[in-house]
């Protein structure tokens, strides 16, 4: 869209392979059809569930017993995905972008062939290529994880409601899809290899997950499924998982409806040709490297999203890196993507939002002795009338003490994180120090003062 | 001879209490007088202060009571089954508000013990600069002493004793959040409430933002389900236009679509109690000149708070106060006309009247006094945040403000009309839904006000408050990288600029 603002001549190539149990959808890639849209709109109706439980002790009277509906959800869900999907058609046209819903694959230099759903082949030539790609969910590789798992691909748009669900994996997308569906009421346990959110803060992550125990989501750790047998079809099912310690020689069974594979995604870049022109990928992860600019090895192909190597897995960054770059071949701008203090938000029952270092790497680039880490916990005033968590909100801001008291590192958990955390982000690229922060006058009576 | 101690704070509210507790900490002989005097309908409370006890905490919880009313309704296209009909009731509110109320007061008590701080439960005046006579409320005296004296004494709800039966029949904030049993009732009877707002509209201004307690009022009581009219005499002083206004009527035009009824130009001029107890009120409306009277089961007034400063004697030590507002007159330091004697919190002049300004004030200003300290208080640049039902954040200039200082050729003004995401599914009405940020035109951009409506407005604009006071660009912000998905990161992209005329409705992911 970028790019045909500069009258240049535009195509863009989307296609979704199915997924292994044949669910497919439409343009807007990940983040509107199976990542942060209807995450966070399921993500809102779990928060609802509490909400209500809430409105009772605010004076709200209605009957005791309040059942959820996936399909009413889910529905809703999906059309409100449709219309995007819709949306970003129209908005393609307006703007003359040439837009086929084909697989796209180089056959040679400036050579792109597009192969559309029904098997017609049609070869384009183009002066610059984007490679934008994404990612698709990783199975686990053992004796029925294609034929009777779920991945977050398929989960925002079942036609049936899940019920006792395994979620296998650790990873944000584990603990959010988890974190969801124990607020709709399903019965939900997490099967964990080793740590939760690696990458994250791992003393936040600790208390993510211990939030989400003490809220009746099971942890099965330190275990890893070795085969997914179906006891009965069905919608849902029922299917039986054996799983083995990564510690010894211990081997658990269970019986779940639904069984949810999230331990990590694989970048779309092994069958699209990047041999036929010469695009250097990791051969182990499959990302594709680029330079600040991100241009690939070959000059006229560029990528940007989440294929890429060493840079975050968030939409606004892909966004804003296609933006900045097209402006950089168009525009005659030079404005790069700054990737340093990306703000991010874990959207898990108790929310985190953070940004910049957490307490792990900082200390590792800095040393212990050059941090100071200011910490608290606080009470959100809405959960006080309901009697909710007293002691489980935490705010900790890291400051580098050689630089000032620098704030290098923002954390952030309670309600709402993603909107506290939007505005420190901005903050602390203005090289927000503690003593700003100290004294700058906090709003009453929100969460976010107590980070003043 | 020598005071018996380093420190005397007159009101213990959020000011006084943060300025005594930081004094103790340096070692200092700390006191504090408090005293509520009962407001004309027999309403009292404990210790804590205004926020406390009738403002902030109660305010926002029974603000969080009725989203949760929304939210009810939200829940069923989330796929909640909910049987029909969901009501409120207010006394199960009322008791639970309360009851977190007191425990606040109690904490209090039990923090200024646990930090060695001498609690009188008097109402206190001066005798001379260093001696404050206190009174209980069995009429005993005390006489206590102090090297240094704050007044932090706050301000009370102003009344419209000019109307006859104001006084004897309306009630303020101050009893609103301890009525027992519900101001109106939601049955098919018509039985209004109303809420009378008398030639002042409090949205936002300049650096000065004061929350709007009439329509936070007015909003969750509409929210709660209660038949709620606001009265009001004008549209705002100080001669806005239509441009400045734009926050206010976004919020005002929300409510109205919520269901809160709005009485505009028009004013009061009696209140009468009928044979059923409810009462009726006549009003003059200017617009049509008019007289017309309805009937209410509560009318409640929000004119405007006044200082409370008539029982402190302070002609007898000779502080001055300012002629127009009432309000104590002071340095940058927070020193009064009369050394020694300082104030801190609503009760002084010129400050805006927020908890968060008045506990750094009197924190700042105890450091100053016993820690060798020589920080001011930076009143600068102070968010706030309104809780109508559609939230309204804000921090550093008005519009308007910033054209007056700068010329509006000077300043660019970046705004856009979104979705928050939640609203779709809940097919919600985001109309308001607006942000708009000034900056100043030339090479560097600095942003100058930002002004948020919307869920959660206050949680957003606390992080950009702290940008600001770092002196932020639209450049800076605009390289900053939003998070997904969320409304404050609307805010990251703002691009469309009034002077450009373009629509400003924000599409798509």
């Amino acid at each position: 869209q970028e790019a045909a603002k500069y009258e240049k001549k535009v195509m863009v190539l989307d296609f979704v392979m199915p997924t292994p149990l044949g669910n497919s959808w439409g343009l807007g890639g990940t983040c509107v059809n199976v990542g942060c849209i209807p995450k966070k709109l399921m993500h809102q109706a779990a928060l609802l569930g509490q909400a209500l439980q809430d409105s009772r002790k605010y004076g709200w009277q209605f009957t005791e017993e309040v059942k959820h509906n996936w399909m009413t959800m889910t529905e809703s869900v999906q059309n409100y995905i449709g219309s995007l999907n819709w949306g970003y058609r129209v908005s393609l046209r307006e703007k003359n972008v040439t837009y086929e819903n084909a697989y796209g694959e180089f056959v040679g230099p400036h050579t792109v062939k597009a192969t559309n759903k029904r098997g017609v082949e049609k070869l384009y030539t183009a002066e610059r290529f984007l490679i934008a790609t994404g990612e698709r969910p990783r199975y686990l590789g053992i004796p029925g994880d294609k034929e009777y798992c779920i991945s977050s691909d398929d989960l925002f748009s079942l036609p049936y409601c899940p019920g006792k669900t395994l979620v296998v994996g650790a990873s944000y997308v584990a603990l959010e899809c988890a974190g969801f569906l124990a607020g709709l009421g399903l019965d939900v346990t997490v099967m964990v290899r080793s740590i939760l959110l690696r990458g994250f803060d791992q003393d936040i992550a600790n208390k993510i997950g211990e939030y989400m125990e003490e809220h009746g989501i099971k942890f099965i750790r330190e275990f890893v499924p070795i085969k997914v047998e179906q006891i009965e079809e069905g919608t849902p099912g029922r299917l039986k998982v054996t799983a083995k310690s990564t510690t010894g020689n211990q081997i658990t069974e269970g019986e779940y409806n639904t069984v949810l594979v999230a331990i990590g995604r694989d970048a779309c870049t092994r069958k699209i040709g990047l041999d036929k022109v010469g695009v250097k990928i990791n051969e182990k992860t499959g990302k594709i490297p680029v330079n600040d600019e991100e241009q690939t090895n070959v000059p006229y192909i560029y990528a940007v999203g989440d294929i890429l190597q060493d840079k975050l897995e968030l939409t606004p960054v892909a966004i804003q890196a296609a933006r900045l770059l097209v402006q950089r071949l168009y525009g005659g701008a030079t404005s790069k993507c700054d990737y340093v203090n990306v703000p991010t938000t874990v959207f898990t029952p108790l929310e985190y939002g953070a940004c910049g270092y957490s307490e792990e790497a900082a200390v590792q680039k800095f040393g212990e002795e050059n941090i100071e880490v200011y910490h608290s916990h606080f009470w959100p005033l809405e959960w006080t009338v309901p009697s909710r968590d007293n002691n489980k909100c935490y705010a900790k801001i890291i400051c580098n003490i050689q630089d000032n008291e620098r704030v290098i590192g923002f954390h952030v958990l309670g309600p709402n994180a993603g909107e506290i955390t939007q505005g420190f982000a901005a903050a602390m690229r203005c090289g927000l120090t503690k003593e700003q922060l100290d004294s700058t006058i906090g709003i009453h009576p929100v969460c976010a003062e107590v980070c003043t | 001879g020598k005071n018996e101690y380093d420190l005397l704070v007159i009101g213990g509210g959020s000011g006084g209490l943060a300025c005594a507790k930081e004094a103790a900490q340096f070692g200092r002989k700390v006191a504090v007088l408090d005293y509520v005097e009962p407001s004309p309908q027999g309403t009292k409370w404990g210790l804590g202060g205004t926020c406390v006890n009738v403002g902030c905490i109660p305010k926002k919880l029974m603000h969080q009571a009725a989203l949760l009313g929304s939210a009810l309704k939200d829940a069923q296209h989330y796929g909640w089954n909910i049987a029909q009909p969901v009501h409120h009731t207010w006394s199960v509110m009322a008791q639970a508000v309360q009851n977190y109320v007191k425990s606040l007061n109690w904490g209090h008590r039990v923090q200024l013990q646990d930090k060695k701080v001498k609690y009188f439960n008097m109402k206190g005046s001066f005798s001379d600069p260093h001696t404050i006579c206190g009174l209980t409320k069995a009429g005993k005296e005390t006489v206590v002493t102090a090297e240094n004296i704050v007044i932090a004494t706050g301000g009370r709800p102003k009344y419209p004793t000019h109307i006859a039966g104001a006084l004897e029949y309306g009630i303020t904030s101050d009893d609103l959040f301890w009525l027992k049993e519900s101001p109106g009732k939601t049955s098919l009877v018509y039985h209004p409430f109303i809420l009378h707002l008398y030639g002042i509209i409090v949205y936002i201004s300049l650096t000065d933002a004061s929350p709007d307690v009439s329509l936070e009022c007015a909003g969750f009581l509409t929210g709660l389900g209660l038949d709620t009219t606001v009265m009001m005499r004008s549209i705002p002083l100080r001669g806005f236009d239509q441009v400045s206004t734009q926050m206010a009527s976004l919020v005002t035009e929300h409510m109205e679509s919520y269901g809160t009824k709005f009485l505009k130009k028009c004013f009061p001029t009696k209140v009468e109690k009928l044979e059923s107890n409810r009462l009726q009120v006549t009003w003059k409306n200017t617009d049509l000149g008019t007289e017309e009277t309805d009937s209410f089961n509560t009318v409640m007034w929000a004119v405007g708070r006044a200082p409370d400063t008539e029982t402190l004697n302070l002609e007898t030590v000779g502080v001055k106060t300012n002629s127009e507002t009432g309000k104590i007159i002071v340095d940058a330091s927070e020193a009064t006309s009369v050394p020694h004697i300082y104030a801190v919190g609503d009760i002084t002049e010129g400050r805006p009247e927020l908890t968060p300004t008045a506990i750094a004030a009197g924190k700042l200003l105890a450091r100053r006094l016993f820690g060798e300290s020589s920080e001011l208080m930076d009143y600068d640049n102070v968010p706030t945040t309104v809780f109508t039902p559609l939230e309204y954040g804000c921090v550093g200039l008005s519009e308007e403000a910033a054209v007056q200082c700068y010329g509006s050729d000077n300043i660019e003004v970046y705004h856009a009309y979104y979705k928050p995401l939640e609203f779709t599914v809940a097919e919600r009405d985001a109309t308001q839904c607006y942000m708009k940020m000034v900056c100043l035109r030339e090479r560097e951009q600095r942003i100058l006000g930002l002004h948020f409506i919307g869920p959660n407005a206050g949680e957003v604009i606390q992080g950009f408050a702290l940008g600001i006071k770092c002196g932020a660009t639209y450049p800076q912000l605009m390289k900053t990288i939003g998070i997904h998905p969320t409304c404050a990161e609307e805010i990251t992209k703002l691009h469309i600029t009034k002077r450009s005329g373009l629509d400003a409705t924000v599409t798509g992911c």
